[in-house]
């Protein structure tokens, strides 16, 4: 079966994900807050009501930065 | 498959991001124009910038501050870049790679300025040889040549590229300990003084998130993994509770900072200290200060006489202590 990618930073890792769900579903189910964070998948920039496919890839980044 | 997603609000195109603050989705190009609107705006009502200044970016190869060299020289300024060798081991050498590349593309005009080979010290050696946290050595090191570059250079303005959610969460801090000294202070601009260039901040009605999407529908690539020496800054932690308040009322962080400047700021016109107070040049580098010496150079005295401190070796023992 194929499973989705997901790439993660800070520290960098990788995940691998079954079946399909939306960007806002992946964020929460990871814990992670919207506000915090932008998904790329396949190269493109896509909104939270954006639907993942099982043959994605899919970066989660972290927008956050902690300088000041 | 083809993913079915939202439209764009003005165009009805595909939208690459969504805004709950604005209750909206954007696609690239509409996107782009609600940053611009946005700059433009922060420009205008704070009186920040004219086509005439010499403005000088401080750029650390980070979303921000790349975000905001682009969209000053978008809308027709005339900008160079400054970028500060901090010394925090691969960490500052990736970082200058991303200022380098972003103002070779371009053509544009970066300075540099390299803590250890120019001053004799870096950060991390700074905050072991002060026992200082490396946030604050950093800070002291930063705003200091940020200031001497900018008036070395003949440039009549400094920007940097704080954004909404940085000013929101130095606000919350602030607020938390009803810090009027620093409240007084916390505004977008600080007017040129005593040897001080003037000092701008044109991303404050943009949050990081659509400073990141900038730089990602810009095709900027900037240094996506954070500082090593960040970990335990409490302004992460105010960025994480002001984002979980956002994320239950979309608008909030906007609503507070943006308020503050409208409704507090003027009523704390005149109690910040720092506008009043008179100053002295400091006996080391003439630079201004209130004491006598000022505290980059007490910093880089202290720093420069110490043994090097590899990032790693600091990191080895911040972590261990926990």
């Amino acid at each position: 079966m194929v499973r989705m990618k997901v790439l993660l930073r800070n520290p960098r890792r990788e995940l691998e994900i079954e079946g399909r769900r939306n960007v806002n579903a992946l964020l929460a189910e990871l814990g992670m807050q919207r506000e915090s964070h932008l998904v790329i998948r396949n190269g493109t920039l896509v909104p939270g009501d954006a639907e993942l496919a099982a043959d994605d890839v899919v970066e989660i980044r972290p927008v956050i930065s902690g300088g000041c | 498959m083809v993913a079915v997603g939202s439209k764009c609000r003005v165009c009805k195109a595909p939208a690459v991001i969504d805004l709950p603050r604005h209750n909206a989705h954007f696609c690239p190009e509409h996107f782009l124009e609600l940053c611009r609107r946005q700059v433009v705006k922060a420009i205008d009502k704070f009186d920040m910038l004219s086509k005439d200044d010499r403005i000088l970016v401080a750029v650390s190869g980070g979303k921000d501050s790349l975000a905001v060299w682009d969209l000053l020289v978008d809308l027709g300024y005339q900008a160079d870049g400054l970028y500060i060798g901090l010394g925090i081991g691969d960490y500052s050498e990736t970082s200058a790679e991303y200022a380098r590349a972003f103002a070779v593309e371009r053509g544009l005009h970066l300075v540099e300025v390299k803590l250890r080979e120019d001053y004799g010290y870096d950060v991390p050696t700074a905050a072991k040889a002060t026992k200082r946290v490396p946030c604050s050595a950093c800070g002291i090191s930063k705003r200091h040549l940020f200031d001497k570059a900018a008036i070395d250079g003949g440039y009549t303005v400094l920007v940097t590229g704080h954004n909404l959610d940085d000013e929101a969460a130095v606000l919350f801090g602030n607020t938390l300990r009803w810090d009027v000294e620093y409240l007084a202070r916390q505004l977008p601009v600080l007017p040129a003084r005593n040897g001080f260039p003037k000092k701008v901040k044109p991303l404050i009605r943009l949050t990081e998130r659509e400073m990141a999407a900038w730089c990602i529908v810009r095709g900027i690539d900037y240094v996506v993994d954070e500082c090593p020496m960040a970990e335990g800054n409490k302004h992460l932690a105010y960025k994480a509770a002001l984002n979980a308040i956002e994320q239950e009322s979309p608008g909030s962080k906007a609503a507070f900072y943006l308020n503050f400047l409208d409704n507090m700021a003027p009523l704390l016109a005149g109690r910040s200290a720092a506008a009043t107070d008179g100053l002295n040049a400091c006996s080391s580098c003439g630079s201004p200060t209130t004491g006598d010496m000022c505290a980059f150079c007490r910093l880089g005295e202290k720093a420069s006489a110490h043994e090097p401190v590899p990032v790693e070796v600091l990191l080895g023992k911040r972590r261990g202590r926990r």
